[in-house]
């Protein structure tokens, strides 16, 4: 691609990476969450391609590496469902209880205090960890093959 | 021939639609609301979470965000497996 | 007696639809299942909406009165799995592309 677009993807690549922190780690007070906030940075990988072509994707850790990261959030995900089992399965055994992430809300609308949610942020991290990698291997696997015969 | 008996049965799912539309409930007057209201008045003591839609995801039904993470792993897993011939570089 | 939204749901399905039945490309029987999927999601989002109420978050709501959460959550859960199944509909189409050289879906080696 030419240097304008090369150049508009570097500017834009941290404002957009933060935006998708933010909306990751603040899924339990604003709208967002854990998909939303992963594919808003899985579109930075998607752009990059565009952009560099295809070595873009060695330079961020290719196939493997995205791979391994997107099995390490399904496990997290699972392994925080499992912490809850002594009540239920997804029992959220951080909240209320003055903790990390355990502050008690009362009833009605309030500002906001990002320590609470009890076991929701950590969720909420390890589906965005899902989400990003699993949309940047397709994105990838189908754009690095597509490339590779079209008449 | 195909292509009219395929108009002729497009049409007629669209008249049921639309009949099924003459009966349709007044917009923005849910139906059975019980358990959503329990949801919205306790998720801030029981989950302590404000997002109710978020309480509703990981909490409540987090069995059903367990199997849509499953399902978007096996899609890329899928798409992995459908190129791995020419990724791995032998075609 | 007129209820727009399920209208709208309606035209929505009967298109893609439509598309899926007569179309023969096959890239365009998938953009039909999307428009299909957009009809769906219209629908369980308009089943939970309550006259004059907000999005049923607390952080500085401006009122208590809410629409209902569980469909909207029902429909993140189906976005997200209509997308990998794009995605994987898709990459099959590649595939095909590749081993018959065309897209059309009544080609006669597909069919058979």
């Amino acid at each position: 691609m030419s240097i304008i677009v090369k150049t508009m993807v570097c500017l834009i690549a941290v404002p957009v990476t933060v935006f998708g922190l933010y909306v990751v780690s603040h899924g339990h007070l604003t709208p967002g969450g854990g998909f939303p906030g992963g594919t808003v940075i899985a579109t930075l990988v998607a752009l990059m391609l565009v952009a560099f072509g295809k070595g873009a994707g060695g330079k961020l850790g290719g196939r493997g590496f995205l791979s391994s990261l997107e099995s390490i959030g399904l496990f997290l995900f699972a392994f925080v469902a499992f912490l809850g089992m002594g009540s239920t399965f997804f029992g959220n055994f951080l909240a209320n209880t003055g903790g990390i992430f355990g502050d008690p809300v009362a009833f009605g609308s309030n500002p906001g205090n990002v320590n609470t949610g009890g076991v929701i942020p950590f969720m909420n991290l390890a589906v965005g960890l899902e989400v990003f990698a699993a949309l940047s291997l397709i994105i990838l696997i189908m754009f690095t093959h597509s490339k590779e015969d079209t008449p | 021939m195909i292509r009219s008996v395929k108009a002729a049965s497009l049409i007629i799912l669209l008249a049921l639609l639309l009949l099924s539309m003459m009966t349709m409930r007044p917009f923005g007057v849910p139906a059975d609301t019980s358990m959503d209201d329990y949801f919205i008045s306790n998720s801030q003591q029981e989950i302590s979470s404000n997002n109710v839609v978020t309480a509703v995801l990981f909490d409540y039904r987090g069995l059903d965000t367990l199997g849509e993470a499953s399902i978007l792993f096996a899609a890329a897993t899928g798409v992995f497996l459908v190129f791995r011939r020419s990724l791995s570089g032998k075609r | 007696m007129i209820s727009l939204h399920f209208l709208f749901v309606i035209v929505l399905v009967v298109l893609g639809l439509s598309a899926v039945v007569f179309k023969r490309n096959m890239i365009k029987i998938v953009m039909g299942l999307n428009v299909i999927a957009g009809g769906v999601n219209l629908f369980l989002i308009s089943m939970g909406y309550r006259q004059g109420a907000v999005a049923p978050i607390f952080t500085n709501a401006p009122d208590l009165l809410m629409v209902l959460p569980t469909p909207q959550a029902l429909t993140l859960t189906a976005i997200v799995i209509n997308l990998t199944v794009t995605a994987l509909m898709l990459s099959f189409i590649i595939m095909l592309y590749k081993h018959y050289r065309s897209l059309d879906s009544f080609k006669r080696r597909l069919l058979g």
